[in-house]
């Protein structure tokens, strides 16, 4: 069974959920805490979300600097498939493994409620058992959601396929910038997941670990988690051993 | 080793959206002030830095006003000697 690491730091509080959730989706999921600096040879890590040394200073930074992302870090450089949900995205935003940063959401509220995003890309680790770009429906649950870049940085991102997923209406339609509720925290280009130039490393707001059975109203989330259980299988056996990053435990 | 003190005062860079500076903004008609515009809200960071000379305790601020107290991508600092 492929071993997929779920990072735990101080704060964090849906690695429970992210878990339970790549279980469901077909893996061994196992905590890895924040102070270890090895990653237990996962065949791939999540970033789960929650609020990293109580997001003080800023959401994420702190986390950048623990030895566990030391690890993540160099695991990404090896090409190993990393996926930041919420907090996480903005933790791997933070250490600079993907473009852009999270902003205080435009109507400055915390927001927990569910919203609809669809994938832009479908040939992804991440994305390629969702079979269409149809709007999935999951929770959120911010108050530093607003996705960031420049115009150069996100032209380059559109043009290279970067953005992963975006907020969508219920039908499927790209939401507005500002004043559309489908587009909860003002993302700029209704962004709400991108992927790093590589394609190994993607981060997205919405929680799809909180929607993989239909008892919690949505299951739109499972195939997400199996798309990246899947795709660390098959790095797993194209690779023969698991590159495990430096430890330094 | 002398120690010294600084404070690091980091913003929003220009053109960032900064939704506190804009509700800060938009309170101040309830105030009955008017005439104040373009509020940005940022953070401040004191600290006590142990060097040999200022020159080298500023070095050090340096580096953590970038890596650590702002994000360059949507933050500026700067840094005061106290």
């Amino acid at each position: 069974m492929t071993r997929i690491g779920v990072v735990v730091f101080p704060g964090s509080n849906c690695d429970r959920d992210t878990l339970r959730g790549l279980e469901l989706a077909g893996a061994e999921a196992v905590p890895l805490w924040h102070e270890q600096g090895s990653l237990d040879g996962a065949a791939a890590v999540v970033l789960p979300g929650g609020f990293a040394y109580g997001d003080y200073l800023r959401a994420g930074v702190i986390a950048r600097f623990s030895p566990v992302m030391r690890a993540v870090s160099a695991f990404a450089a090896e090409g190993g498939l990393v996926l930041g949900i919420c907090n996480g995205f903005q933790v791997i935003a933070e250490a600079g493994l993907v473009p852009g940063a999270l902003l205080r959401n435009r109507g400055l509220r915390f927001l927990g409620r569910d919203v609809h995003i669809a994938a832009e890309q479908l040939d992804t680790p991440f994305t390629a058992l969702l079979g269409d770009g149809r709007a999935l429906r999951m929770p959120i649950a911010h108050g530093e959601g607003c996705y960031y870049a420049d115009d150069a940085t996100l032209d380059e991102l559109e043009r290279d396929g970067q953005v992963l997923f975006r907020y969508v209406r219920a039908d499927g339609t790209r939401a507005a910038v500002e004043g559309d509720p489908a587009n909860p925290n003002g993302s700029l280009r209704a962004i709400a997941g991108v992927r790093n130039g590589r394609g190994n490393v993607a981060g997205l707001m919405p929680h799809p670990e909180r929607a993989v059975d239909a008892i919690l109203g949505s299951d739109d989330g499972l195939p997400i988690l199996r798309s990246l259980v899947e795709a660390a299988a098959r790095a797993e056996q194209g690779r023969g051993a698991i590159p495990v990053a430096a430890g330094v435990r | 080793m002398s120690t010294f003190r600084f404070a690091v005062n980091v913003l929003p860079k220009d053109g960032i959206l900064d939704p506190q500076g804009r509700a800060v903004e938009g309170s101040l008609g309830h105030l009955g002030v008017d005439g104040v515009s373009a509020v940005r809200v940022g953070r401040r960071v004191e600290l006590t830095v142990e060097a040999g000379d200022e020159a080298s305790a500023r070095a050090v601020v340096d580096r953590l006003g970038q890596e650590l107290f702002s994000n360059p991508l949507i933050e500026s600092f700067e840094v005061e000697a106290r």
